[in-house]
């Protein structure tokens, strides 16, 4: 368990070390940015004495390291429109993005693996047919425009929720969601959902014609024993990788869906910043979210350890 | 002898989308108290199937059993299984018959430790508490040779070799000390000095508990040294029962005498081609309405084109469904 442990630390690490770089080199492929940064009308005396303040001039490889121990301090350096560290905005617009994952997971974890396992219980029945049918919805139809449905339905002909922005409650000093957060979480939670509810069904049936199901009926254990100790237990092994990463997507923000409710994260940040050229903002977000993706992904193989102890005791 | 379980004109049928599968064409046979009855038979004769239709295990649809009956001899009464409510099956299952499948690894659940896997079925039949289930399971697993079963107890299905988690799963069939073990090939898996071991097991847990065995398989080597009674399959049928010795002294089938010729001894003639019976069994999706075995049999003759043969009883205990008498080599 610890080597397994050891290792996939040393391997994330390497990743991240790989997305530093790929950060860094493409955000300068695309461009000097002392050209970008610099008034309409500079003359190319200014821009260049811009440059060498700027260090750009200097071997790409210095510039790299410089960069890398940057951002092992936090510091991805000052975005260009706010005039503030780019950390801060991250950080700021954090909370915000974390609400709308959660609760997005949530709701497509609750619906989905429920339909998923009534589904795979009872193939080829109404429920089943209704799982299927959630499960190729929900990874066909696009959430921006279940989100634009939903507006049009919940928000402005029923007006039962907010169309955009984000409300909080604060209590006992905690900051929580209102119902400002449904209509997002809802359009963002279609695909997961429906992800969920197909490979819930799968693994369910994969679970059920299993030999040790079959063994299971021959000890004269009853149903629900059966269905509980047997059959979850086994099905939630390869949920567990989907809802990780499932999650770790969610968590990098949604850019459509925070643009068109104006929820404030994450993903609304970086179209902001895609669209200002703010380039030390969009690589903050960027080697941010893939921050997030990995840690998650280790916590996910982590939590598959725990659950599947072929995993946790294979060489 | 007394019966434990008698099984009558039992037929199982498989509903597929290519048409009906006809499984079990009126089986029939018996298994006394304490006795060890070996069935044997190619696969897809129906050994199987058999077994997991007397206790409803058998996944339905596609599975139907559309005739037939099962009864459990139990001190004074006797159950039909076949009739059993979900519920009331439950509770044979396990309790009083106990099954070993063939593959331990692909039978356990990889996820639950051995212990507990054994111990639920205590807890489910005897009323027994976790607790008082851990300490049973540890004697069980003594019981069955797995040393060192304390520390064992805990450990999951992978981390045992294929000997020893054959004996965890013989420890589960036997758990609750069922009247009846069904073994659906348990050797087949393992290694021949290991087959010996589990082979040996098994017989002195029956002598111990004073079991009733249903012993599958298609080793007829195995079956002369375990078996009390043998029943021969064919194509959904028996074919030919009787005692060991009888069976293999006077076999009366011509499928049986054909089987037991293709077992090569260790003293033929190296350069003979082996010995085997020609053709294939037939196929059970349209299957004919006169002998199955007709077109392989070596004494075909025109009534085995018309009829099926009925179970003729021959000598006391030995009954075959054949219509040549192959003591006096002509038709009965």
């Amino acid at each position: 368990m610890q080597r397994y442990f050891i290792s996939r630390v040393i391997q994330s690490l390497l990743v991240l070390a790989g997305v530093l770089m790929m950060v860094f080199f493409m955000m300068h492929l695309t461009g000097d940015p002392a050209g970008l940064m610099a008034s309409r009308n500079a003359s190319p005396e200014e821009i260049a004495r811009l440059r060498d303040q700027m260090g750009l001039n200097r071997p790409m490889t210095i510039q790299f390291f410089e960069f890398a121990i940057d951002v092992l301090s936090g510091d991805f350096g000052n975005s260009t429109r706010y005039h503030q560290p780019a950390m801060d905005l991250i950080l700021e617009r954090l909370p915000a993005t974390v609400e709308l994952a959660s609760i997005s997971l949530f709701i497509s974890m609750i619906i989905g693996i429920p339909l998923g396992l009534l589904g795979g219980s009872n193939p080829n029945s109404m429920v089943d047919y209704l799982a299927r049918g959630a499960g190729l919805f929900g990874q066909t139809v696009p959430n921006f425009w279940l989100a634009l449905i939903l507006i049009l339905v919940f928000g402005l002909h029923l007006g039962w929720f907010p169309t955009f922005g984000r409300e909080t409650w604060r209590f006992m000093g905690l900051t929580l969601p209102t119902r400002s957060v449904f209509l997002p979480a809802c359009s963002l939670s279609l695909f997961t959902l429906g992800q969920l509810a197909r490979f819930t069904r799968s693994a369910v049936m994969e679970v059920r014609s299993e030999d040790y199901i079959l063994t299971a009926r021959s000890k004269g254990l009853s149903v629900r024993r059966i269905y509980i100790q047997h059959i979850l237990r086994n099905a939630s092994i390869p949920l567990i990788s989907i809802v990780g990463v499932q999650f770790g997507y969610l968590l990098s923000g949604s850019i459509y869906i925070e643009t068109i409710f104006s929820w404030p994260g994450l993903g609304n940040l970086l179209a902001d910043a895609i669209g200002n050229r703010d380039f030390a903002l969009v690589q903050g977000i960027a080697f941010f979210s893939s921050f997030v993706v990995v840690i998650l992904n280790l916590l996910t193989d982590m939590a598959y350890a725990t659950a599947d102890p072929r995993v946790r005791y294979g060489e | 002898m007394e019966n434990l379980l008698e099984v009558k004109n039992l037929t199982t049928r498989f509903h597929t989308f290519d048409g009906i599968v006809h499984a079990l064409n009126g089986v029939t046979f018996h298994v006394g108290k304490g006795e060890i009855l070996a069935v044997v038979g190619e696969s897809g004769s129906g050994k199987s199937v058999a077994m997991m239709s007397i206790l409803g295990l058998l996944p339905s649809p596609p599975a139907t059993i559309d005739a037939g009956s099962a009864k459990l001899f139990t001190k004074d009464t006797a159950v039909d299984l076949l009739t059993l409510s979900k519920a009331e099956m439950n509770r044979v299952r396990g309790r009083q018959i106990g099954f070993i499948f063939q593959d331990a690894l692909s039978a356990l659940n990889p996820v639950m430790t051995v212990g507990s896997q054994i111990s639920e079925t205590l807890v489910r039949h005897l009323d027994f508490s976790w607790g008082r289930a851990r300490t049973r399971t540890i004697e069980l697993m003594n019981q069955v040779g797995i040393p060192g079963a304390a520390q064992r107890l805990n450990q999951y299905p992978h981390q045992f070799s294929g000997g020893m988690r054959q004996r965890v799963m013989i420890a589960l069939a036997a758990a609750c000390r069922p009247r009846l073990l069904i073994a659906d090939e348990p050797t087949t898996a393992l290694d021949v000095t290991v087959q010996a071991q589990i082979l040996e097991l098994v017989l002195r847990l029956q002598r111990e508990m004073d079991l009733s065995l249903i012993w599958i398989t298609h080793d007829l080597g195995v079956v002369a040294g375990l078996a009390d009674r043998v029943l021969v399959m064919y194509a959904g049928r028996p074919v030919e029962t009787a005692p060991v010795d009888t069976l293999y002294d006077h076999p009366l089938h011509p499928y049986t005498r054909g089987l037991l010729r293709a077992v090569p001894s260790l003293d033929r003639d190296t350069k003979a081609p082996l010995e085997s019976i020609e053709g294939l069994p037939p196929d059970l999706l349209s299957p004919p309405c006169h002998c199955q075995f007709a077109w392989r049999c070596p004494c075909v003759f025109d009534r085995c084109w018309q009829d099926n043969p009925p179970y003729l009883e021959v000598a006391p205990g030995h009954i075959v469904t054949c219509f040549y008498d192959l003591d006096n080599g002509r038709p009965h």
